[in-house]
């Protein structure tokens, strides 16, 4: 196992190159080509305010701007779920590879979470823009935590990938299962609203991991004042070092079996 | 010789014979590395069966066997692909598979970046392929096409694409499945060519292939593996040898079988030969105007007024030994067996030869040949003996028939019966006359091998 993740850094240049041919081929032969990056937050951004700020308005009260502080999370959001939602079924998509051609596996899940996080990071200068637009500046000086949330988001990502797709593999019902559980999780994580307004809730709030990423980027990004949720990212930082170990010694244990259940 | 480059010590697969599965299991699974629970017996699929070889470095080697015989199975092993069941199988050096050509690219990206990707795939760094890649699309005949998408090449030029970038990789031991059909002649013999190099160079090569004569040509030595057994190792022409002689016979008894079906269903003669059955359908009444526009154009069938019998149609060598399969330029005797159950005073033997689509290739009758019928009765048998069969490799169908003079059949046997050639010598055409080649000074061979 542990030899297999020094391999894992060998093939860098294999996952730099894939994602690169990921990013091509998307909107290849569409009009409006790498666009759509920006196009598609830009759509969700407005049916959610539209939803939330127009027609349910009564609920947003304390966290204006509402576009802004749902797109700090939603951004992120996005990433996950598609990320999810491809990587679980990249082993079975990507086949051919793994039956015909001595190929590692974990690339697979691992590309894909990295293309969706190219596409999160170009959906970046629209919040940019709706943060100078809303005049809502960030405290500068919590600007590296960002750093770190994005980290621990990939880290979690890719545990959770790593661990579905293999199972995916032998249980085609995974796939299905996750993308519904994905808009469960989605409703459930304060993302389109604020936990804050829901205190009774909040046990069942820090049970959720995505509670913790989702509450940092609008700390960081939206809310003032001193970042406050740091230890519970740190947390989910070292749950997630331990998700991802033990999420790879189950890959690497059903990785021979890929070639003839793919 | 050094220390094998490939070794496969009493390796077994084994396969799930059925979609259907059964989950052991989460622990077991996780302990097994599969989730699958341990299947008995009859679920699974043995494709190979305690298989031991080695290849000796900068030998080239050849695997052969009929379909299913697990020869892929072997080549998948030694790639890492799968994992034994059973057995343990050791590479040493860098291997770069030629078994799925282009298996890595994607439709819609341009030839260009898919030889890097799949250049990086099969284990190149980005400056190794910047230094090859002319010499890749070079070697692919792609030059112009290189900056279009993939998607829009044609299956030869996919394939011409991901053959040279897999065997650019450079690797220490080179494994290759049936890939040589990939492109037209000039492109095959630019693979060879490519393979004599790695040869001279004295890297390793497990090639898997169904074409014999590649194998005797090429390979340093072979293995003939069968239902997922080991048959014969060593010496390639030894081994080619006594596979084609397998084939052989197995082509007889198949011949046979078929052979008897059809005259099943067209209604009569027994399996048996020569030994007519109580239970003989009795051939249908005559249909001569059928037989007299449509004899080149019918299917098998058999059919006849039912005076005179063809109870048998045997092939023999020509000490009288029944075959079905023949090398050109043989002697052949085609023995019918008559029974002709009142006397006949009006009879002529019939027999045509016709390729496997239906071409006649030679027809005769005895009414032709000037033997005047006087007088048949009883069970007899008739001999066609042909000194030499020449004619060339195929499939032979024939016709068999005892009728009137005028054609009105008694018994008329359409391509029912089938007949082998098999010929060292791959020439084309039907008819192989015998010949042979004179030439004046100045024109030199190289002696024969």
């Amino acid at each position: 196992m542990i030899d297999n993740l020094r391999n894992l850094v060998r093939y860098r240049g294999l996952i730099q190159s894939l994602v690169a041919r990921d990013l091509k081929a998307r909107y290849r032969g569409s009009f409006l080509g790498f666009f759509w990056s920006f196009v598609n937050p830009l759509m969700l951004l407005l049916i959610y305010s539209f939803v939330f700020a127009t027609i349910l308005q009564n609920r947003t009260e304390g966290i204006q701007p509402y576009a802004v502080f749902m797109f700090t999370a939603l951004l992120p959001w996005t990433w996950f779920q598609s990320s999810m939602n491809e990587a679980t079924g990249s082993l079975i998509s990507g086949g051919n590879l793994i039956k015909k051609v001595l190929f590692p596996a974990e690339v697979l899940p691992i590309v894909t979470i990295l293309s969706n996080m190219a596409h999160f990071l170009l959906g970046l200068p629209i919040l940019i823009l709706f943060m100078i637009y809303y005049g809502v500046t960030p405290d500068w000086t919590e600007l590296p935590w960002f750093l770190v949330v994005l980290l621990v988001q990939f880290i979690f990502t890719t545990s959770l990938a790593l661990l579905l797709s293999a199972l995916a593999v032998h249980f085609r019902d995974v796939k299905d299962l996750v993308s519904n559980l994905l808009t469960f999780w989605f409703f459930t994580t304060p993302i389109i609203y604020s936990y804050q307004q829901y205190p009774q809730y909040k046990f069942y709030f820090d049970l959720n991991p995505f509670t913790h990423l989702a509450i940092s980027y609008q700390e960081i990004l939206f809310f003032d004042g001193p970042f406050g949720h740091k230890w519970w990212l740190l947390a989910l930082g070292g749950a997630s070092v331990v998700l991802f170990f033990a999420a790879y010694w189950v890959f690497d244990r059903l990785r021979d079996s890929f070639a003839e259940a793919v | 010789m050094s220390s094998p480059a490939i070794t496969l010590t009493n390796v077994s697969k084994t396969y799930r014979r059925y979609g259907g599965r059964q989950f052991s299991t989460l622990k077991s699974a996780l302990l097994s590395g599969d989730l699958v629970r341990h299947l008995r017996p009859e679920e699974t699929f043995q494709a190979l069966k305690h298989v031991s070889f080695s290849v000796p470095k900068g030998c080239t080697y050849g695997v052969v066997g009929r379909n299913g015989s697990g020869k892929s199975t072997a080549l998948k092993l030694v790639a890492g692909i799968t994992k034994p069941t059973e057995g343990k199988v050791a590479v040493e050096g860098r291997i770069s598979a030629l078994i799925e050509l282009g298996a890595g690219f994607h439709p819609e990206i341009s030839g260009r970046e898919n030889v890097f990707i799949n250049g990086i795939m099969l284990g190149l760094s980005k400056k190794e392929i910047h230094k090859r890649f002319d010499e890749i699309v070079e070697f692919a005949e792609l030059t112009e096409f290189i900056d279009a998408p993939v998607k829009t090449y044609s299956s030869g030029m996919y394939m011409r694409l991901g053959f040279a970038v897999a065997i650019h990789v450079d690797p220490d031991v080179l494994l290759v499945d049936e890939v040589l059909a990939v492109g037209d002649e000039g492109f095959t013999h630019k693979c060879l060519d490519k393979f004599g190099e790695f040869k001279r160079r004295g890297k390793t090569i497990l090639l898997v292939t169904h074409s014999l004569g590649l194998v005797e040509r090429f390979c340093d030595e072979a293995v003939w593996l069968d239902a997922g057994e080991k048959k014969a190792e060593g010496d390639p022409t030894r081994v080619v040898g006594t596979y084609v002689t397998d084939v052989a016979r197995q082509e007889e008894r198949f011949l046979k079988a078929a052979d008897e079906k059809a005259r099943l269903e067209a209604g009569g003669l027994e399996g048996s030969e020569g030994v007519p059955s109580e239970a003989l359908a009795k051939p249908g009444p005559v249909d001569a105007t059928a037989v007299s526009t449509d004899m080149n154009r019918a299917g098998e069938g058999r059919w006849g007024s039912g005076g005179v019998e063809i109870t048998s149609v045997a092939f023999e060598t020509a000490d009288g030994q029944p075959t079905q399969v023949f090398h050109t330029g043989e002697p052949m005797r085609v023995t019918l067996g008559i029974r002709a159950a009142a006397p006949v005073r009006d009879f002529v033997f019939g027999i045509g030869i016709f390729t496997a689509d239906g071409v006649s290739v030679y027809g005769t009758n005895t009414d032709l040949e000037e033997f005047e019928a006087d007088r048949l009765e009883g069970d007899v048998n008739v001999t066609m003996v042909i000194d030499s069969l020449d004619l060339v490799e195929g499939t032979y169908k024939l016709d068999v028939a005892v009728h009137k003079r005028d054609g009105a059949p008694y018994d008329y046997h359409r391509l029912l019966h089938t007949f082998r050639v098999k010929s060292r010598i791959k020439d084309v055409g039907i008819y192989r006359p015998k010949h042979s080649w004179e030439f004046s000074a100045g024109v030199k061979f190289k002696p024969l091998k």
